[in-house]
């Protein structure tokens, strides 16, 4: 059934589809109506879910790695200071190997307090142990709550799904709902071997000394390098069942392209907008959208971005002291390999609009080359 | 005080890391040994996320699962109910905490599963310091004492926190104070818990000889000296905090034997340990007429 809902009724509506059992979650804005609308579809009984109403998202995350270790499907979403709160948790679902899933909607961090968008909460988790995708559309964000549990839990690591504040989060859109008895036929119940179980004893995360941890850390890292083929192709079996995918990344018109802009978000709509006109005004341009962050598909942005002769980034976050995230991304997947310039450009932090013609300047200043390699190039700052 | 049938069966085995004299290792030892074997333990960091031993070994003979400091009795919230939501509607789930976790950085974790009655035992191993690293005060450490973060010339001025005051705020079904001297006691009040749906909070007075440099041998007699001089008394809040119950049934011993045998206490002088004297007095005999006060309320039985 297709309905007209908002991003954050798309978080909710994936969850019911995918039948999580525990969901654990404190309220912030950007993210509140996510859990409301669960929490209306558990008090009716439209979803079978234990709802643990904590005191912080701290507890959220908490929550939701012991129902996890206990064996159950279990779910959070939360937003910037929420997720950084989180942060220590974050780690323990990594370390615990639970296959929780969370929806961060990317909310810009204080102080000042800023409510709008862009990616510095999300991008601040990079390092835990999370799988990380971003979403553009409402109808993605939905179908990616059952992908992401599948992923999960093949894998036995934890992914957060992102999409941006307001853009995505407060837009309705149209959206083709997913139920979960077509869910079943792609998403199985989940059964793990090893769960908090009186009739299996588990010692888990105990004390372990210098002779066993690292080894605990390399299997990690293992399961995210697999995490890449894992994502294609519960993405193929999602399309199997629903008949749409997404892919680790997206390329538009790139196969000819010269200049290249890679984004991601609600960016890569508006970016393929403006290639459009491009491409209507004679100029070969593309535009690359990542979707799979964590792990970073270095051999997919390699393959498309290494045919370009020059390639802009569009960062709606910093690294301060370093540059913008993807951009760094990007450079390290084709160091050594390729000498396709790329240009990073920081726009749209705390919400500032990223319209077709912010773009668009952007692309000209890298096709012109007024924005350079070698510097870190700002967008409409007005400094 | 009657003497229930203490089960002979071990969940916890002689294997562990714990020093000698530890409090807290009788006080698990007592609070399995009630519970039985269909119970799962989360455990923060504390003494216990050591003393169980580190990777492949455990002394104990049931799931555990190790947590963060500051989240034991949410992490057990969330243990509960996706063990419900699995079918498992009949394990014990108990949170195993020291008064660091509880007292201080596991207080807000606490309060939202208390307020929320969460089906759970929470239970605080008071050793009053920070012991696991290296005797810091916490805000269950008493006035008076020497930690390494309170030195002799600057010992901890500010006088323990009410914990049972705060826990009974929350009016949870029950709450009871144990101490590892009196096994008996800890034994029946674990499992009159277990019995009980919703969140129950028991605090077990474990002294711990490292840290409050005391020769390992007295640590039961301590224990037992807490309760006998009333710094320390055993009591139930029941009845959703409006029944109090306080064992008074013990011929009393002054304070300062209890404060004597304790090297934490050594520097104090005469006038010091009049003080604390004075204190526990007026704690007991407020404590006392509190009881009466809520046994005398119309209604109430």
């Amino acid at each position: 059934m297709k309905k007209v809902i908002m991003g954050n009724h798309a978080v909710s509506y994936g969850v019911r589809a995918s039948e999580a059992q525990v969901i654990s979650a404190y309220p912030i804005t950007p993210q509140t109506h996510v859990v409301e609308l669960l929490s209306e579809m558990c008090a009716s009984g439209e979803i079978d879910a234990r709802f643990i109403k904590v005191e912080s998202e701290h507890s959220a995350m908490a929550a939701c790695v012991g129902a996890s270790a206990a064996g159950a499907r279990a779910f959070t979403a939360t937003s910037s200071q929420g997720l950084l709160l989180m942060h220590e948790m974050l780690h323990w679902a990594v370390g615990a190997r639970l296959p929780i899933v969370l929806a961060n909607i990317n909310r810009a961090v204080g102080p000042p307090w800023s409510i709008w968008t862009d990616q510095n909460d999300s991008l601040s988790q990079r390092d835990v142990g999370w799988l990380q995708i971003y979403c553009e559309s409402n109808q993605e964000t939905q179908d990616t709550i059952p992908q992401a549990f599948k992923i999960a839990e093949q894998l036995q690591l934890p992914v957060m799904l992102v999409l941006d504040a307001f853009f995505l989060s407060h837009t309705y859109e149209i959206v083709d709902i997913i139920e979960k008895e077509q869910v079943r036929r792609f998403l199985p119940p989940y059964r793990p071997e090893i769960k908090i179980d009186v009739d299996d004893q588990h010692s888990f995360g105990n004390l372990a000394g210098p002779e066993h941890y690292m080894e605990l850390r390399y299997m990690i890292q293992e399961a995210m390098e697999k995490a890449i083929e894992v994502v294609e192709r519960v993405d193929r079996e999602f399309e199997q069942v629903f008949g749409r995918r997404y892919g680790l990344i997206d390329p538009y018109r790139c196969d000819d392209a010269e200049i290249i802009l890679v984004t991601s978000g609600t960016v890569a709509s508006t970016t393929r907008k403006v290639i459009d006109d491009l491409r209507d005004e004679g100029v070969k341009a593309g535009s690359l959208k990542i979707r799979v962050f964590r792990p970073f598909p270095f051999e997919q942005v390699f393959e498309v971005l290494s045919r370009a002769r020059k390639v802009a980034v569009i960062d709606r976050n910093i690294s301060f002291g370093a540059h913008g995230i993807f951009f760094q991304e990007v450079k390290s997947a084709l160091y050594g390999r390729s000498d396709v310039p790329v240009i990073g450009f920081i726009a749209g932090l705390g919400g500032r609009d990223i319209t077709p013609k912010v773009v668009r300047e952007m692309a000209d200043r890298a096709i012109e080359g007024t924005a350079t390699e070698r510097y870190i190039n700002w967008t409409g700052v007005k400094i | 005080m009657k003497a229930p049938r203490i089960p002979m069966e071990e969940l916890m085995g002689c294997g562990h890391l714990a020093c000698q004299g530890c409090g807290a290792t009788q006080a698990m030892r007592f609070a399995l040994k009630a519970l039985g074997p269909r119970t799962a333990l989360t455990i923060p960091a504390c003494c216990w996320a050591v003393i169980d031993g580190s990777f492949p070994h455990s002394a104990v003979e049931l799931p555990i699962f190790h947590t963060a400091f500051e989240t034991a009795a949410v992490v057990a919230a969330g243990i509960k109910a996706g063990l419900e939501m699995r079918g498992d509607t009949e394990t014990t789930v108990m949170a195993w905490a020291g008064d660091g976790g509880t007292y201080d950085i596991g207080l807000q974790a606490l309060s939202g599963t208390a307020e929320r009655n969460d089906d759970i035992i929470y239970v605080c191993y008071d050793n009053e310091a920070y012991m696991n690293t290296g005797i810091q005060r916490s805000s269950s450490t008493p006035v008076g004492a020497w930690t390494t973060t309170t030195p002799v010339s600057n010992y901890k001025r500010e006088p323990k926190k009410d914990m049972i005051g705060i826990m009974a705020a929350h009016m949870i079904p029950y709450i009871a104070t144990c101490s590892v001297a009196y096994p008996e006691d800890m034994i029946e009040k674990f499992r009159k818990a277990k019995e009980i749906r919703g969140t129950r909070y028991l605090h077990v007075f474990a002294p711990c000889p490292t840290g409050w440099k005391l020769a390992p041998e007295l640590s039961v007699q301590m224990a037992r000296r807490a309760v006998t001089s009333r710094v320390f008394p055993l009591l139930e809040i029941t009845d959703r905090g409006q029944t109090l119950k306080v064992w008074k049934d013990f011929e009393p011993t002054p304070v300062r034997e209890y404060l004597a045998p304790q090297g934490r206490f050594r520097h104090l002088g005469r006038e010091e340990i009049e003080g604390i004297e004075r204190d526990v007095d007026l704690r007991w005999r407020r404590l006392l007429a509190k009881e009466k006060m809520m046994a005398a309320i119309p209604g109430l039985e």
